[in-house]
């Protein structure tokens, strides 16, 4: 019983103190904590950044292979996201395969990605039916202090954003890489935002103590031109309809503004991505 | 017309594939108390969707660490069987079966009173035999089901039901066809009485203003799936009583 008389406390005053619009940590109910991108860590990968969302540090990678395309889509590139959480991330990582959190974070964060259309698959076919570009996406969360989901999005984006991918010229049935980088064919720059649900108030970019008291979770992806294009509830918890409106409504305000973030710090030209 | 070799799964006076409204559900039946060696367990038949439940418990955890000192512990298992969809499935567990046990149980735990069973779990077996969209929302809906049967106490019934875009329109309740071929698909899990919302997904792409009326449907879609669900507990006990007094 003992594990769960702290949280009880903590949550008390976490909703306390929300009631003035404040946080534990000094920010108010909407506020994202620092965002730190940083990109080209890993030479040896395609793309990558590493991304701290406050604590919260994830490293992605993106890496290139020549493979078979999908019976279903025979003349597009596949892409593949995975998430590894790293056991010094937490004491609550274990060692092993991903667990369910490890795969729902990969498929939360795949789904940000592919339903956005951020990457054009059209575009690395390379003998139809036969090869096309396997991409992938692989994000490793090196320390956990909370939201690791929003924090592993950007970190797969950013990754992607500032890849180059392999110049290939197929001759018959044969693919070759010519040694040179082309721009990867992106179009879009979903970003995620999450929030959590503590008591009735909505917290954007939860921290770890808030994550441990929450009722649920609410992620919801946009795209550059304001369509959503993901949603995921999480844990065990409920969030009423009206507090769903109202989280898409913030949710959106801090879309761009993170957006705006990933422009800047990746010096991209406009808002067109992949025209470099 | 330069798209008539392209099928259309929306007519042009708004009748869907199957002949249903944009806002119609499918023909649903669900049965509780199907099975012998489980606690509780729920048959559901959603259109060409089939789904069998069943759920053990409250019962002692296995292994015992894992038992919660001050709430039962409820974990799902949704598993597809091999042949309920078109190509052969592996019956090992897929990324996609193992996020979908984790948010069908989020979703239905905020229904079970388990501060009442500390240190027991409750499992929820889900077995997929024939999937013809919306597998998530038939399995929450019958889930709930199959815990009523359990005698489990529970704040409300969770009911489900998912709406799409297709071919630019929002329609209720997505079948197999439509969600392949759609633009989106939004499944929500909702218990009424506590206007709770207890599981809430999407993949593809809508404007906020279809978001917002997508949300109103489901809403409308879930209360459907509730009425039946009552409708079946109904004639399940009735069915019980009567036997009682044959007997």
């Amino acid at each position: 019983m003992s594990q769960r008389i702290v949280p009880a406390v903590k949550r008390r005053q976490i909703i306390e103190l929300s009631e003035s619009g404040r946080r534990m940590d000094g920010r108010t109910l909407t506020d994202y904590r620092e965002i730190t991108i940083q990109t080209g860590l890993v030479e040896k990968a395609e793309g990558s950044a590493l991304v701290s969302i406050g604590g919260t540090k994830v490293v992605a990678g993106i890496k290139f292979e020549v493979g078979d395309p999908f019976p279903d889509i025979p003349n597009e590139g596949v892409m593949q996201v995975g998430a590894e959480f790293v056991p010094f991330a937490s004491p609550e990582f274990e060692p092993g395969k991903p667990d369910e959190v490890a795969v729902e974070l990969a498929r939360v964060v795949d789904r940000g990605l592919r339903e956005s259309k951020v990457l054009d698959t059209t575009k690395l076919c390379l003998i139809p039916g036969k090869k096309v570009w396997i991409v992938h996406v692989d994000v490793y969360i090196l320390d956990h202090c909370g939201n690791l989901i929003d924090t592993a999005a950007l970190a797969a984006l950013s990754a992607m954003l500032s890849a180059s991918m392999p110049e290939a010229c197929v001759e018959g049935d044969t693919v070759k890489l010519t040694g040179k980088r082309v721009p990867m064919p992106l179009t879009d720059i979903p970003i995620n935002v999450t929030l959590a649900k503590i008591g009735n108030k909505l917290f954007v970019d939860p921290s770890l103590e808030e994550e441990e008291v929450l009722d649920c979770r609410f992620s919801v992806a946009f795209k550059e031109n304001g369509m959503l294009c993901a949603i995921q509830k999480g844990e065990s918890g409920y969030i009423t309809p009206e507090e769903v409106l109202r989280a898409v409504e913030i949710a959106k305000d801090k879309s761009q503004e993170i957006r705006k973030k990933v422009v800047e710090s990746l010096k991209l030209k406009s808002d067109k991505v992949g025209e470099s | 017309m330069s798209d008539s070799e392209i099928e259309r799964l929306i007519s042009e006076d708004g009748i869907r594939c199957d002949g249903r409204r944009l806002d119609e559900i499918r023909p649903i039946k669900f049965q509780l108390g199907v099975l012998k060696n489980t606690d509780g367990s729920a048959y559901v038949e959603w259109g060409r969707t089939k789904i069998l439940v069943g759920v053990m418990g409250p019962r002692e955890s296995h292994p015992k660490h894992l038992a919660l000192s001050d709430k039962a512990r409820v974990e799902a298992y949704y598993r597809m069987a091999s042949f309920s969809v078109e190509e052969w499935k592996s019956p090992a567990p897929s990324r996609r079966e193992v996020e979908l046990s984790k948010v069908i149980r989020e979703a239905l735990e905020p229904a079970i009173f388990v501060e009442f069973f500390p240190r027991t779990s409750i499992d929820i077996f889900i077995e997929v035999l024939q999937a013809d969209g919306s597998t998530r929302c038939a399995s929450i809906s019958a889930a709930s089901l199959a815990l009523v049967d359990a005698g489990i106490p529970m704040r409300d019934l969770v009911a489900s039901i998912a709406v799409g875009k297709v071919e630019g329109k929002l329609v209720l309740d997505v079948q197999d066809k439509e969600d392949k071929a759609g633009e989106s698909d939004m499944p929500m899990a909702y218990m009424p009485s506590k206007n709770a919302v207890t599981l809430l997904q999407m993949d593809g792409q809508i404007t906020h203003d279809e978001f917002m009326q997508s949300m109103e449907l489901l809403k409308k879609g879930c209360m459907e799936v509730y009425k039946k669900q009552k409708e079946a507990i109904e004639s399940h006990f009735k069915g019980a009583v009567s036997n009682q007094e044959e007997a």
